[in-house]
């Protein structure tokens, strides 16, 4: 058995403060093969192939690999035995070169003489073109997964893990990047591939283990599985969808026109006449990959950077150069897609958390004095509307797990009843329940007369919510149209920034 | 071997405990200092943190050093709550002390109940006019607001040194580099007779009370602890960065200048080029020491006027330099930041791993 | 000519420090690690290497002092910012009170004493050329030994993997400690090198420039330093330039009153602070280019979870 299998694991078990990552863990890779690590958010599988990678070391269980005992105490130790890594987030150096990040990422022996020349070579044999004199801050970030990917293939990896690939990728880019995985694998490479993707494993895998609360709870064939019976299988319960909406659109509540802006960051993007109007009733929903000026976008859009004053408009009314308090008097909410340091201070208790942005709807603050009984007592209220799992309203915000902070923040935002809502990844790190029931909320609320924009990178979230769709491409916005009326092809290629209309004038 | 772990709440008993236990190792750490100089180790130790407690005019001498630490360090803590680092307290407390001692002397022999008053208003007003300089440089340009107050500190002190040299000189003074020394109604009074200890000390408390109320209830002290947390979320907030690096700015340098001005016109009466002695650094200490916290910096003023008062002592009964203040003063604050991180994080003891090694 | 000369040689002397501390603080930065501590590492390398010169006799027992004297308060303030996640705002400014405090109370013995100079190296032949001579061929030898590390640091920064490595750990220490560098390791390294670095500037004033011990006789060149790196925009090059700027500064108000222009001491004694705050001014003023040239990870602290 041992020959016909690459990495061996059995036992597996990593513990954390409060939380037992990986309990027991155990199952095998054959050479060749493509085996899918599934799982929600929170469920062991980061911190799994941070073991295999030497990044983390196991409390208990071993390793085996290529037949031997296998227990890398660093990456490099691993990059030796021919284990190459993707991270999720990427572990790039953004004012070095291509060329550097790629030395960096690999052993001192491994680093030959003519690197540039061998990034070229590498790079273009398997479909990923790079230019190994760039630096990272100029480059996309389906750019940079290149980098990440063809660092490891330089050194003729005999198992390559990739978490969560294709967060970051167009349809078209995640086409191009499976055909290169398959020719790996044809090549004799094994594949640890790390999703919540389900119709992605489905095309893609040849074995999946599905990981549930740090556990294995199945080993499946995911070609034979449907979506639901795998997603099942990750959550350990049936799956409910909300119902598919078709309200009646009132007003325009916010109104975009001409909207551009330069990025202080040197890497940042920059906003390039975006122009669009969200309804009362509406849902927008705007999809893109990472990076494309999302975050941008919504920082201008609530006022943390001010644009001229005509460009928007909320209920007829120019706010270009008002900030976000006074949007937020004008009916505004907004919900940022980092949680702790932007839509939520760390260090603090969710009820001071309240006053940062519900001081002035709910009445905390007269004349500068705070009324820290109205933050408790709203404190309190977020906590129960939304099931938020914390000790209390006292516990600071940096210890409640990510999607119970989200829950906090989407409530605090919500519970305002906003006439405006913006939401950046509504959903990012929620189990499946409690992202539902924040789809359900965000309905609601729309139903009740707000114009809600929701900025996803999760296309299957917006096709299910949204009543209006956009695609963000490098700063540009393309022009709205109906749920339904566009396919994933079309989306795919907006993605990859050829506009229909409005977009090709300008570029 | 062990581990620092994140905790999931921070220890507030150990947060407040830490000062205690970061005295107790500079003690600890003084005892080995003087017997590695060949000083008694118990004797000096004694001198330095115990015996001015035991006489009345050792306890009002504290209270005179006491004053502008607890002043200057009130409103740097605002500041260092929020990440704006003015570090030229220094330059500011000796500002306000040219301003409201330039009242002083240009109202020499003038009575009246309002000349201290408009002295202290000048002396908050040229403090602050001082820290505009680093708040302009910074909201404008950018500039690291850390080395533009402490390079104007230099200057302030050269300032001082021209005006007693020339125009601000006592023309009956035999040409020392000295100003005139203050008449009655420009001298703050005596808090307690015979000592002097001023009534300066009862400003530095009005200041406590106050900042204790804007911490805790107000929105500004709110906005300085989300911007020195994280700068995104207070921006998520509403609140203007540059206006908060302006109101820091504005209260650190005014209440440096109060402390500067109500140390010329309280118990030195002139204005001297010795006048700066540090108390704009040493403050630095004591805002760290009293955890950013009002009543802590007025528990930690005292400590740190402690210090200055046993350094003195020292000086003159065991002939060490007045600097060894300044290595107690560093050692505090090593100690305390040393300790602090198990506020925040806890040490675990981690079993060795059961995986066997690599090949 | 001669008065020119001597300006020059005096601006070298002047600057000498800054590039000591200047370019041991540019590979701490690089790292991404803000040590505000150098004036209290560079008075006590003035002092340590006063102290062993004076009680040795010699020049090198007294700089290799400077250097470890220097390196150990830095591997202090190592300990605390990194192991201990300290505030590396606070320590900083604890090291420089530390240090003044300490050197004072080292220095009392040693108050009034003084040395000789240090000698100059004559090169060979190319000493006696007129005025290049004296100029480039005839200084003491720390202050080749500046030159050399300028160039030795720029080296190892764009041309080494141990430099490109260091400049990784301080554009993202998170993505590092991903990879598997110890950002910790390479921090302290950078720091202890630091540290020597202002021991030696330190000991340069104490043992050249003016030879004798005075307290507080950094005067706040530690901090002009921490300006210079600032200016240079974290370049090798463009620190040594800017030391010898601001010695320039310093010399020439010394100078400026033997020309017999009547200024008062304290007005030209304020120029080279006055030039620090206004070099600063102009080189932060663009705020993208700022954020460029800096390392990213600067002064943030890093705690890695395995």
């Amino acid at each position: 058995m041992i020959e016909h299998t690459l990495l061996h694991i059995s036992g597996i078990t990593k513990r954390f403060p409060g939380v037992l990552a990986n309990d027991r863990v155990g199952f095998s890779i054959a050479p060749g093969e493509i085996h899918a690590l599934v799982g929600e958010n929170g469920a062991g599988k980061s911190t799994l192939v941070k073991i295999i990678y030497g990044v983390m070391h196991p409390d208990a269980g071993e390793m085996h690999f290529g037949g031997a005992p296998y227990a890398p105490a660093r990456p490099s130790e691993a990059r030796a035995h021919g284990v190459g890594m993707v991270f999720q987030h990427f572990s790039l150096f953004e004012s070095l070169s291509v060329a550097e990040n790629v030395a960096l990422g690999m052993n001192k022996e491994a680093v030959g003489e003519n690197l540039d020349q061998q990034i070229i070579e590498v790079s273009e044999s398997y479909g990923l073109p790079l230019d190994p004199t760039r630096l990272i801050g100029s480059l996309s970030v389906g750019e940079r997964q290149r980098v990440e990917i063809v660092r490891c293939l330089l050194q003729n990896p005999r198992l390559l893990i990739m978490d969560e690939p294709t967060s970051v990728l167009t349809p078209q880019e995640v086409e191009i990047l499976f055909k290169t995985l398959r020719q790996l694998s044809s090549e004799g490479c094994s594949i640890l591939y790390i999703s919540h993707k389900l119709d992605e494993i489905r095309v893609l895998c040849d074995r999946a283990t599905v990981l549930r609360g740090g556990k294995v709870v199945g080993e499946c064939d995911p070609t034979r599985e449907t979506a639901r019976s795998i997603a099942e299988m990750m959550i350990g319960g049936a799956l409910e969808l909300p119902e598919p909406q078709k309200p009646d659109l009132g007003e325009e509540r916010l109104t975009v026109t001409g909207l551009s802006k330069e990025s202080d960051d040197p890497f940042g993007v920059n906003l390039d006449k975006i122009s669009f109007a969200v309804r009362a009733g509406e849902i927008l929903g705007v999809a893109g990959v990472a990076g494309n000026g999302q975050v941008e976008l919504m920082e201008v859009l609530i006022g943390e950077v001010l644009s001229d004053n005509d460009t928007i408009k909320i209920d007829g009314m120019a706010v270009g150069h008002t900030n976000p308090t006074q949007r937020r008097e004008r009916g505004m909410c907004s919900v940022p897609e980092e949680r702790l340091g932007h839509g939520a201070v760390p260090d603090m208790s969710l009820w001071e958390n309240t006053i940062l942005s519900a001081r002035s709807h709910k009445g905390m603050e007269n004349n500068g004095i705070l009324d820290l009984g109205v933050a408790q007592g709203f404190g309190r209220e977020i906590v129960d509307e939304f099931d938020v799992k914390a000790a209390g309203i006292a516990s600071v915000a940096s210890s409640l797990s990510g999607g119970n902070l989200q829950k906090f923040i989407v409530g605090r935002e919500i519970l305002q009843t906003p006439t405006i809502l913006i939401i950046l990844q509504p959903t990012w790190g929620v189990d499946a329940a409690a992202a539902a029931d924040i789809h359900r909320s965000l309905q609601d609320l729309a139903k009740g007369g707000a114009a809600i924009l929701v900025i996803s990178q999760d296309l299957d979230e917006l096709m299910l919510i949204s009543t209006n769709f956009a695609v963000i491409s490098e700063g540009k916005l393309s022009d709205p149209l109906p749920t339904g009326s566009i396919s994933i092809e079309e989306i795919g290629l907006l993605m990859g920034g050829v506009h229909s209309s409005a977009g090709k004038e300008v570029a | 071997m062990y581990r620092l772990e994140p905790r999931k709440e921070i220890s507030y008993l150990l947060l407040y405990l830490t000062p205690v236990f970061a005295i107790v190792l500079t003690i600890l750490a003084g005892l080995v200092l003087f017997t590695l100089i060949g000083k008694p180790p118990l004797q000096a130790i004694s001198i330095i943190f115990f015996e001015p407690l035991g006489d009345l005019y050792a306890v009002s001498e504290m209270l005179v050093k006491a004053t502008p630490l607890i002043l200057i360090a009130i409103g740097l803590s605002f500041g260092f709550r929020a990440g704006v680092w003015n570090i030229g307290a220094e330059g500011q407390f000796v500002a306000g002390a040219i301003a409201g001692g330039s009242v002083a002397l240009g109202l020499y022999e003038v009575e009246g109940f309002w000349v201290l008053p408009l002295m202290c208003l000048a002396g908050i007003l040229g403090g602050m006019a001082w820290a505009a300089i680093p708040a302009f440089l910074r909201t404008r340009f950018n500039a690291n607001e850390i080395l533009v107050s402490l390079m104007l500190t230099y200057v302030a002190i050269l300032i001082l040194s021209l005006l007693v040299h020339g125009p601000l000189m006592d023309p009956d003074g035999m040409n020392f580099p000295e100003s005139r020394i203050f008449h009655d109604a420009a001298v703050v009074p005596i808090l307690i007779e015979g000592t002097r200890a001023h009534v300066g000390f009862l400003a530095a408390l009005v200041a406590v009370a106050a900042a204790w109320f804007v911490l805790s209830r107000h929105i500004f002290g709110f906005q300085t602890k989300v911007m020195g947390s994280s700068p995104r979320a207070a921006r998520f907030g509403g609140f203007i960065e540059n206006k908060i690096i302006w109101k820091c700015l504005m209260l650190s340098g005014g209440l440096a200048g109060l402390a500067g001005l109500i140390e010329t016109a309280g118990p030195v009466g002139q204005l001297v080029p010795s006048l700066p002695v540090g108390y704009g650094f040493t403050a630095i200490i004591v805002v760290f020491l009293g955890r950013l916290n009002p009543v802590g910096i007025l528990l930690a003023g005292f400590v740190m006027a402690l210090t200055y008062i046993g350094g003195e002592t020292a000086q003159i009964e065991l002939n060490l330099p007045k600097a060894v203040t300044g290595v107690f003063q560093g050692m505090f604050l090593f100690f305390l930041l040393g300790i602090d991180v198990f506020t925040k994080y806890r040490l675990r003891h981690i079993k060795p791993s059961k995986t066997v090694a690599g090949e | 000519m001669d008065l020119t000369i001597l300006i020059l040689q005096g601006i070298i002397v002047a600057a000498t420090p800054l590039v000591f501390a200047a370019i041991g603080e540019l590979v701490v930065e690089r790292a991404g690690v803000l040590n505000l501590g150098i004036e209290g590492m560079m008075i006590l390398g003035a002092i340590a290497g006063f102290a062993v010169t004076y009680d040795t006799g010699s020049f090198l027992a007294g700089v290799i002092a400077a250097a470890f004297a220097g390196a150990i308060a830095a591997l202090l303030f190592g300990v605390l910012t990194q192991v201990l996640m300290a505030n590396q705002v606070a320590t900083g400014l604890a090291l420089t009170i530390f240090g003044l405090g300490i050197a004072a109370l080292w220095g009392q013995a040693y108050s009034g004493a003084s040395t000789d100079a240090l000698d100059a190296i004559h090169i060979y032949l190319l000493s006696d050329i007129p005025i290049i001579g004296p100029l480039l061929f005839s200084h003491d030898p720390l202050v080749y030994l500046s030159i050399i590390l300028v160039v030795g640091v720029s080296w190892f920064l764009n041309k080494t993997r141990a430099g490109l490595i260091l400049r990784a750990v301080g554009d993202n220490h998170d993505a590092a400690h991903a990879i598997g560098y110890s950002v910790v390791g390479v921090r302290m390294m950078a720091l202890i090198f630091g540290g020597m670095c202002a021991g030696i500037g330190g000991a340069y004033l104490s043992l050249v420039q003016t030879p004798l011990w005075v307290e507080n006789m950094t005067a706040g060149r530690g901090w002009i330093a921490l300006a210079i790196v600032v200016f240079a925009a974290w370049r090798p090059g463009w620190a040594l330039l800017g030391a010898y700027l601001f010695g320039g500064v310093t010399v020439i108000q010394l100078h400026i009153q033997g020309f017999g222009v009547d200024i008062d001491a304290q007005l030209l004694s304020m120029l080279p602070y006055i030039v620090t705050i206004v070099v600063l001014v102009v080189i932060s003023r663009d705020k993208i280019r700022a954020k460029l040239n800096a390392p990213a990870c600067l002064g943030k602290p890093f705690f890695g979870s395995s």
